[in-house]
Parts: C-alpha cells; structure tokens; sequence
C-alpha cells in the first residue's frame, strides 16, 4: 500500500490527469473494521483494483456501453483510515474527466452490487456527496395492530354479552323462584334460629339468607 | 399516579361471604351472631377456604405499586423517604382503614358518616378522587393496550424513522431527535406545541381508549364476582414477566451500573421536599390508601380477620416489590445508558478517524481520552470544528426516567436493541397492562359503592347498570385525552388530581378515627376484632407521627409550589435542537 501510495506521488507519464482538479472526484471512505470486525480484510492493492473495476462496472451499466475499463478509474490521495479520492476518465479522451452528475447516477444506480463487493454498507462504504438512496420500510395493506385490536374488541364484546345474558337469565330464574310459597319465616335461615331483629321488633334483612345480593 | 391493591379483593373472592352488611340498625347481639356464622360458614366450607384465602393474601400482594413507580421519578434518593414513609404512614393508614372497615362494615361514605354525620364529606373526596384518577389512569393503560397492539410486527414500528417523500432521507422530526421518541410523539399522541392547542381527536387513541374501557367494564360487571376472577391473571402475570425481565436484564451490558444508580442516594435530592411529597403520595398510591376501596373491601372481611396481620404483611411485600421492580427497571435503562454511552462515544471516535484519516481500530474507548487531548494540542481548530459532545454516563442514566417517558420512551428503546424484541415488548406491555388493569379495579370500586350507599341512582338499578355508567361517563370526559393536546391534560390531571386529595383525605381520616371516634374506642374495636390491644407503636403513629407527617409535607408542598411559576413540559418540533437525545423545553 505503501509502494502505491510512492507510485501515485509520481506524475504518470501517459494520459496525465490534473488532479489538482478535483472538481469532478469523489471521496470514499470504508470502514472495513467497524462493519466486519475479526472477519474484517486487509485493504491492498488487490482490493483497490476490486474497487476500480466496481466504478468501471458502474459506469458501464449506466451508459449501457462497454467502452469503460480499469484505467479509466483514477485514484488519489489513500490514507491509512482507508479514504482516497477517485475520479473517471472519459474513455475516448484519458485526459477529460466525466461529468460529476453522470458519475452520482451511475454510483447510485449500482450501489448495492458496490456495496455487496465489499461485504460493506451505504454507511461503511461512504461516498462523501452521493446520498444513499433508503429503502422504503415495508408497510403492510392493513395495519397490524388493527388485527391486534379488532380480536382484542371481539372477545371483549362476546364476553360482556355472556355475562350480561348470563345476569338477566339468573334474575328472571330468581324471580321464579321468589313466586314460590313466601309464607316461610324469613328468618329461618339463620344457623341458630335466633331472629335479628332491632328494638322495634323490626327484621333485620341484613342477616337472611337472601340470595339476591351478589353471589360469588 | 394511583396504584390500588388489589389483594383485598382476592382475599374477598376466597371468603365464602354473600352478604355486604350496611352498619346502620345493626344489633350487637345479630353481629355476634352472624359472626359466629360466618366462621362456621367458613369452617364447614373447608379449612381449605380459609387457607386459600390466607395464602392468597400474603402471595399475591400489591402490584400495582411497581406501575406507580415507572409513573414517577425513582432517582437512587427515592428509595429511604420511600421506605420510611412507607413504615411511619403506610403501614399505620392502611391498618387503620382495614380495622374501621372490618368493623364499621360499611363502604367508605356509610363509615364517615357513622363517625359523625358531618364527616360524610370525607367519604365523598374519597370517592371523587377515586373517579377522577381512574378516569385519566385508563387514559395511560390506553397508550399501553395502543403499544400493545403495534408489538405484533418485526420490526418494531419504533425502531425505524419513517423516510420523507424523496425517499432521500429520514423525515426531519425524527433524525433530530430519535426513532422512538418520534413515535411516541408524533405517531401515537400526534401532540400539539401546546396546551391551549387541541389539535383534534386522534381516532387511533380513541379507539385505543373505547378497548381500554370495555376491557375494564367486563372485569368490573359484577363487581366483586368478576373483579375477583380477574385478579388471578392481573397478580401473578406481572410477577412472572418481572422475573423473566429481571434475568433478561442481568444479562445485559451494563445493568449493573443501572442498579448502582439506583442505590446510590443522592444528598441534594434527599433534602428537596418535593422528595418526600413524591415519596409520600407513591405510598398513598401504592396501598391505594384514602381512596374509599380499601374500606369498602375489608368490610367484607369476616369481623374477627386480623386486620393487623394482614396489614403488615402487605406492606412488607409491597415494599418487596417496589425494590423488585425499580431492580429491574433499572437495570434494563442501565442497558439503555450504557448502550447511549457507547453511540456517543463511537461518534466521537469516528469523527476523529475522520477528520485526521487515522487508521480504524487506533482510537479506542481506552485511550479516547489521551488520543482526545493530544490532538487537541496539535490542531486545536480542527477539534473545535468538529464539535464533539461530551458523552458522561451519569447523564444518560438519569435522562428519561420520568413520567410516561420511562415506560414509552426509555423501555422501548432498550427493548429494540435486545434480540428477538417483538416478544419483549409484548410481555411488557401485557405486563404494564395487568398492572394498571388492578389499579383500575380499586378505582372502579371506590367510585360505584359510594354511588350505591348515597342512593344517587334508584335502587333497582342493577350493579352492572351503574358499573356502566361510571364506565361510560368516564370515557365520555377522558376524551379530553384523546386529542392532539391529551398528554398535556393527563399530566395536569396526573400532578394535581392524584396527590394532594389523597394526603387530605389520609389526613382527615387519622384525625377522625384518632380524635372524633376517640382512639380508645378504636383500641377497643380492636381488641373485640383480633383479641389483643394495638401496642404503641400503633397508638404513636395513629395520634401523632402520621398525621403530623402528612401534614408537614403537605405544608412543605404547598410552600414550594405557590412560590415558583408553574411550568410543564412540552414537544415543538419547531425548537428541536440537534444536540441532545431528549428534547424536552419548558414552556
């Protein structure tokens, strides 16, 4: 990497570019360490020829033509962070750099077979100045939680409506059961026989053994 | 916030008692009587009965507590007022309203007003209070079902920023402050700046609120019948998801320094008041104590229940599990914390890398700092462009823990950096859900039974008729929460409703059981209900520490809020600030 980074100092002698304009370059950067980890490769000489073919590639699908090739795709400036500036020749004049737009749309265009090359992602494989383009979060037709809350409602209703008719049918069977002979002494139903009622002789209803109070 | 108990209820469920006893004509010969035939009922129903009802009473304790905590602030200084308070206030309010209960056996208006006819008034503020809270606390079990609902999807809804129409980037309300904030303020409450602009109905919470209710109503139908049955699931859920979560967070990386935050008391706050009023009023919620329901549902209690056992060993597990519950909390937002401290200082680190192209992997959380101040000796300017925040683990720990923000903000973003989160946040809401649910129960009852012993309604209204009523007109007023500006109400409804009744109440209870029945009457009640006189430690707090308690924090509470100029928190996006995670303004 060293040595590239020596040969790169040395003006090339064919189809000299001017990179002090860096007008029409971008800068990318990786973060091979931060998105792989232990499984994370060293940047070589071999990957950066991987990276320039990916550009040409690029270019390529976009212009639907076959006229782009490694030498096309110049690069400058690697730093051991791993960034370096790079810039795309026109193929019928190495001297002429391609417009900055077409290069964008092109890197956009093919960005996820960039990405896929490099084992990276729109965040670890940065195009200083193209924006990534976000997937759309997928939205189902029905909202989920519609389903959640239409069961939720269902059960509830079922179930007020079973206990509410459940009440109705105890009271009116209730009711029955009170037409029966009342003539029985209300207070018979205490254990011991002994009648709860107040100084005025009055009955305390507190105390029979009425069934019309809530039941558990 | 209001938590209830809900462990009268299923010692209810489990006493094989058909009868709620108006006191009024009562006869001591009948009470002798029926209390003789009460427990041979109860004898002749099984030893079983009685042991059921005894094992339910110490095993399934007071829930609720735990919901009142993730309402509140519990910063590491709550822990000792709470604990005290709960000793010198809880513990002695709560006996005193079993005793009057079981003994009076009336609800709480028929009990006040057999003291003394004026003290009717005392019965009627506790069931006012008990309608107010319940009507805006259904209100946040609403958001939980709403949470609830959206939990059934991978990803979680919160955990993604919705993209602007370019589909270029995020939308700009959302990258400023983050995903889940974003769906707590925007997609669920759709909040408004301010209070005095409603903004409109939101037909999502509506809806959210119309399941809330009716869950309510169907476990409320009957009163205590199906209160009773619903109350196995709403005590022993939270447990279990407590636990589950209580392993889930241990495992994660940094808990512990959760856990640690969480004990560490912090002077300056211990000498605060407000301190001590939160402290206070999250006993009063806790035992649900001066609402009316804890009387109404100990005059079921057979006359001769030792109501001092029961109170003393309800609120030791009470205690237990509050500390259970801030453990958990607390550990899961140490996660969170620890989690925020790591993307704070990646960001730095990356910025660096950047801007001096240096080798990944050459800066490090180790030697961050050194790396930091080096470089700010050889290119200073460039240090100062990049404008590096200041990432301390202190501050994300105390960011966000209080109020509904604990509950919808903090735990939902630690919940979406755990694996599988759909099935985490599930269970929490499920068990956030239960939680309140038995809240609301005491609530409901503290409401309708009132109702029933003023004779507002006629009487052949049946109880499912009037359980309806307080449903519906509930509803009917917490539509107030459901618009654009709902949050704002419930807070405003949360910080006054809630606390200052309920220590007037408490207050006023001591003072007329302690003074206007003549305590020594009261010792004697006790002594005929559990066969032996309270020893001093009641009689002190009864006649002086806990009405003097209250009261001075009452005095302190009043003190410290007529002098400063009330203020509440509001969400602008207008405002938002690109610095921090949180981005709450005063207003």
């Amino acid at each position: 990497m060293f040595g590239l980074l020596l040969l790169l100092c040395l003006p090339p002698a064919l189809g000299a570019v001017d990179f002090s304009d860096y007008e029409n370059g971008y800068q990318v950067r990786l973060s091979i360490k931060t998105a792989l980890g232990d499984e994370a490769y060293e940047w070589n000489e071999s990957e950066m020829f991987l990276f320039r073919a990916t550009i040409a590639f690029a270019m390529r699908q976009f212009t639907k033509t076959e006229a782009y090739g490694i030498d096309n795709i110049v690069v400058r400036n690697q730093t051991q962070r791993v960034s370096f500036w790079f810039i795309v020749t026109s193929p019928e004049n190495p001297a002429q750099t391609v417009e900055k737009e077409t290069v964008e749309k092109a890197i956009r265009r093919s960005r996820n077979r960039i990405n896929n090359a490099f084992l990276l992602t729109d965040k670890t494989l940065e195009f200083l100045g193209i924006p990534p383009t976000l997937a759309a979060p997928i939205s189902p037709a029905t909202p989920p939680w519609l389903i959640v809350f239409g069961v939720v409602i269902g059960l509830v209703c079922a179930g007020i409506v079973a206990l509410l008719t459940s009440s109705v049918v105890k009271r009116r069977r209730g009711n029955k059961a009170k037409q029966l002979p009342e003539e029985e002494d209300p207070a018979k139903g205490t254990d011991k026989g002994i009648t709860c009622e107040d100084r005025n002789g009055v009955y305390n209803q507190g105390f029979s053994d009425d069934d019309r109070l809530t039941q558990l | 916030m209001i938590t209830f108990s809900n462990e009268c209820i299923l010692s209810l469920a489990h006493y094989h008692l058909d009868k709620h006893f108006h006191l009024l004509g009562l006869c001591k010969l009948c009470f002798q009587v029926h209390s003789n035939k009460q427990h041979s009922k109860m004898s002749s129903s099984g030893l079983h009965t009685n042991a059921l009802s005894a094992q339910y009473f110490y095993i399934a304790p007071l829930m609720v507590s735990p919901l009142g905590v993730i309402q509140t602030v519990f910063p590491g200084a709550f822990m000792i007022p709470f604990l005290i308070l709960l000793v010198l206030e809880g513990i002695p309010l709560l006996h005193l309203e079993f005793a009057i209960g079981q003994r009076l056996r009336s609800g709480s208006v028929g009990v006040w007003r057999s003291i003394h006819p004026c003290l009717a008034g005392v019965g009627i503020a506790s069931m006012m209070v008990a309608f107010t809270v319940g009507m805006y606390y259904n209100t946040i079990i609403a958001w939980v079902m709403w949470y609830f609902f959206n939990s059934f999807q991978d990803p979680l809804p919160w955990s993604q920023c919705p993209l602007n129409e370019n589909s270029t980037d995020v939308v700009s309300e959302c990258a400023r402050s983050s995903s889940v904030d974003y769906f707590w303020y925007r997609e669920t409450l759709n909040t408004s700046a301010s209070i005095e602009d409603s903004g409109g109905l939101q037909w999502w919470i509506v809806l959210s609120l119309v399941c809330a209710w009716t869950v309510l109503y169907v476990c409320c139908l009957r009163g205590i019948e199906t209160t009773g049955k619903a109350v196995y699931i709403t005590s022993t859920l939270p447990y279990v998801v407590l636990t589950i979560f209580l392993v889930r967070g241990l495992t994660l990386k940094g808990s512990t320094s959760g856990i640690i935050y969480l004990f560490t008391p912090n002077l300056e706050e211990l000498m605060n008041p407000k301190t001590w009023l939160d402290a206070g009023a999250q006993v009063f919620y806790s035992f649900s104590l001066a609402s009316g329901g804890l009387i109404s549902f100990s005059s079921y209690n057979s006359v001769h229940n030792n109501c001092e056992q029961d109170a003393v060993i309800i609120s030791v597990i009470n205690g237990f599990t509050s500390v259970y519950a801030a453990i958990v909390i607390y550990s899961i937002i140490g996660f969170r914390a620890t989690e925020s401290f790591d993307a704070c200082l990646n960001g730095n680190i990356l910025a660096l890398l950047n801007a001096f192209d240096l080798p990944e992997g050459s800066i490090n959380e180790s030697n961050y700092e050194e790396t930091l101040n080096r470089l700010n000796g050889t290119s200073p300017g460039i240090i100062q462009g990049l404008d590096l925040t200041t990432c301390n683990i202190q501050t994300f720990l105390s960011q966000g823990v209080e109020g509904t923000g604990l509950a919808f903000i903090a735990f939902t973003e630690a919940i979406i950096k755990m694996p599988a989160s759909p099935v985490w946040s599930v269970l929490f809401f499920i068990m956030l859900f239960c939680l309140g649910l038995s809240t609301m129960f005491g609530s409901i009852e503290g409401s309708v039974v009132p109702l029933q012993d003023l004779n507002i309604f006629p009487k052949w209204w049946p109880k499912e008729a009037l359980t309806g009523m307080v449903c519906l007109v509930s509803f009917g007023i917490a539509l107030i929460f459901a618009q654009g500006s709902g949050n704002y109400w419930l807070a405003l409804f949360d910080g006054y409703a809630g606390s200052i009744p309920l220590l007037i109440v408490g207050f006023c209870e001591m003072m007329a059981v302690s003074y206007v029945y003549g305590i020594d009457r009261f010792n004697k009640d006790i002594e005929f209900m559990i066969g032996h006189k309270p020893n001093f430690f009641w009689q002190a707090t009864w006649r002086v520490i806990s009405p003097l308690l209250v009261f001075v924090i009452f005095v302190f509470y009043l003190g410290t809020t007529a002098t400063k100029e009330l203020t509440y928190i509001a969400w602008n996006p207008e405002w938002v600030k690109t610095i921090l995670p949180q981005y709450l303004l005063n207003s």
